[in-house]
């Protein structure tokens, strides 16, 4: 039971990151590597404040800040210096890599001292359930762990709504027209360039609000931790689009928030079966690269079964 | 009023692929006409409409829209005054999103966007209304992906987008080339009803003599990035495809005429 509570908190927790790859892979058709270093920057901006002592709400929009940083910078090497995308992403990351070390002065940052929202939790638990372990259904699980989960989920609930609102607004809507059509938009009057590195902007700041959430949850920050995150956030992607069967705006949102739940489940699931945790990120790719290329061959399986038909 | 003056444009400039687009191009447009621009391919009618839409630099000239000096102004910009309807029916909305969206796109052209709601009620019931001036059914499926209409359908909702607000200019790049005659037709004659409705200026390209006889009260036909003929008031209205071809004729005899004199004189004095 504590690991699937466990699950469901991550799964919620990287649901941010889930809707910021959306954005950044759907909206805009850009698989954005910012992401793994995004993560990790906001992982570790909010890590450090927490150990200064700084309101952990504070802390966490740090991170958020540090995000919506990290994503304008792609965007500006894209759209100002005319970057590839995949390449500007990639001189991001890297980069990030070395301002994650100076900003965490080491390699890892314990949350051991401060206040974090899990001492939050803690203490809520306390007041509400008086005592340290609770009854769900008949298995014993940590006030604290509960509280978390629940947490997870109010803010998941105001934060895909949120983005789906986004997404309706005369601001929003816009944004998806710069990804999907942007010489239609450019003669309707939008600055193209500007409203994509806005929209860069956001996916990175879900991401590394996501990674701030995180480290919390985790108890640390590490300059690893955000190796493959794209990856995971596009299987979450992908995932949740198979779920809903659509890409309209809304099930699109609800989709990447139930794809990385259910894909963290399957995750802990596979490792309690025995999966090595050192194959974890080979099987994620696999499975990506499965989820784009199986639909294709399927179609074409299917246009040559239709074919291979002799002709009445 | 659409001033143009002495539009220059060299594209790939000092490389073998150098091609002259536009060489000292200039026409007066007053407010309320409908200009013509004629010409076969390379003559530099479409770069001339790009040029006034802002999609590149000028080498050289000046364009003044109205009160503007818009020369120097990105295409984003210009979009403030101008407004645009492709050749090609997919480039002029956003295929995976709603009619509606994309109306609601065009109701804000040129204005700052907000974090107002995109579709309002009122905006849905004119939306409605307007779509059905169009009468082709789409105000029934505002909801659907412009994606899944044809393109006789999306090119007459650019159009409607493209004029949703007043431009001071519209400017249309053969935008029925790409359509089935039927559905052009249609195009067409949503066309004429909404410049006439609204008085617009207007700024058409074309190669079809049909159009550029039936179409307009003015015609420029463009050879070689320059203008070649010019026909306003009732010369126009006396044109007829005949006299069109004449010209078109005309304009492919001196240039035959100018490679044989080349070759004349390469013969004679090399």
């Amino acid at each position: 039971m504590t690991l699937l509570l466990g699950a469901l908190t991550i799964g919620l927790i990287l649901s941010l990151l889930a809707m910021g790859v959306y954005i950044s892979y759907r909206v805009f058709d850009i698989a954005d590597i910012t992401t793994d270093g995004s993560i990790t920057l906001g992982a570790s901006i909010c890590a450090v404040l927490i150990v200064r002592g700084v309101n952990p709400l504070l802390a966490t929009l740090g991170g958020f800040a540090g995000g919506l940083a990290a994503g304008t910078v792609t965007g500006v090497l894209q759209a100002r210096f005319r970057i590839n995308a995949l390449l500007s992403g990639i001189l991001v990351m890297t980069g990030l890599y070395s301002v994650n070390l100076h900003v965490m002065g080491k390699s890892n940052v314990p949350l051991l001292s401060g206040t974090s929202f899990m001492t939050w939790a803690e203490r809520l638990g306390q007041t509400c359930f008086g005592q340290p372990e609770v009854d769900l259904l008949g298995w014993p699980v940590s006030a604290r762990d509960l509280v978390t989960l629940l947490g997870a989920l109010g803010m998941i609930v105001v934060a895909g709504p949120g983005l789906y609102w986004f997404f309706r607004t005369e601001l929003g809507t816009a944004m998806r027209a710069a990804g999907d059509n942007p010489q239609m938009i450019r003669a309707l009057g939008v600055h193209v360039e500007r409203y994509r590195i806005m929209g860069l902007a956001l996916a990175n700041g879900l991401t590394a609000l996501s990674g701030a959430l995180l480290a919390q949850y985790q108890g640390f920050a590490d300059a690893q931790m955000g190796i493959g995150m794209v990856v995971w956030g596009l299987a979450s992607v992908i995932i949740g689009e198979s779920l809903t069967g659509s890409r309209s705006l809304g099930l699109a949102i609800y989709g990447a928030v139930a794809g990385s739940v259910l894909f963290r489940l399957l995750v802990a699931i596979a490792l309690r079966w025995g999966l090595n945790p050192n194959d974890l990120k080979l099987v994620t790719a696999l499975f990506v690269f499965a989820a784009l290329v199986l639909p294709q061959l399927l179609q074409r399986w299917k246009r040559s079964a239709v074919l291979a038909q002799p002709r009445s | 009023m659409l001033t143009v003056r002495n539009l220059c444009k060299t594209f790939h400039a000092g490389t073998v692929n150098e091609v002259r687009a536009l060489c000292g191009v200039s026409f007066d447009l007053p407010e309320g006409s409908f200009l013509v621009i004629l010409g076969g391919n390379g003559s530099g009618k479409s770069t001339l409409l790009n040029a006034v839409a802002g999609c590149f630099r000028l080498d050289e000239g000046e364009i003044h829209l109205g009160t503007h000096n818009i020369t120097r102004w990105p295409e984003h910009r210009r979009a403030r005054l101008i407004g645009r309807v492709f050749q090609n029916p997919f480039t002029g909305s956003a295929p995976s999103m709603s009619v509606a969206e994309n109306l609601a796109l065009a109701a804000r052209r040129g204005l700052p966007r907000r974090l107002g709601w995109a579709l309002s009620k009122g905006l849905m019931s004119e939306f409605r209304d307007r779509v059905k001036q169009l009468e082709m059914g789409l105000e029934d499926r505002l909801g659907n992906a412009i994606g899944s209409l044809s393109g006789g359908q999306r090119q007459a909702l650019t159009l409607l987008m493209a004029t949703w607000l007043k431009p001071a200019l519209l400017l249309l790049d053969e935008h029925t080339a790409a359509l089935d005659p039927k559905s052009a037709d249609q195009v067409l004659r949503v066309t004429e009803a909404i410049v006439k409705h609204h008085k617009l200026t207007t700024l058409m390209v074309t190669h079809s003599m049909s159009q550029a006889v039936n179409l307009g009260d003015r015609i420029v036909m463009m050879h070689k990035g320059a203008v070649a003929y010019r026909f306003a008031g009732a010369d126009k209205q006396r044109l007829g495809v005949e006299d069109l071809l004449a010209r078109f004729e005309d304009l492919r005899r001196r240039e035959l005429l100018d490679e044989t004199a080349a070759a004349l004189l390469e013969e004679t004095y090399v």
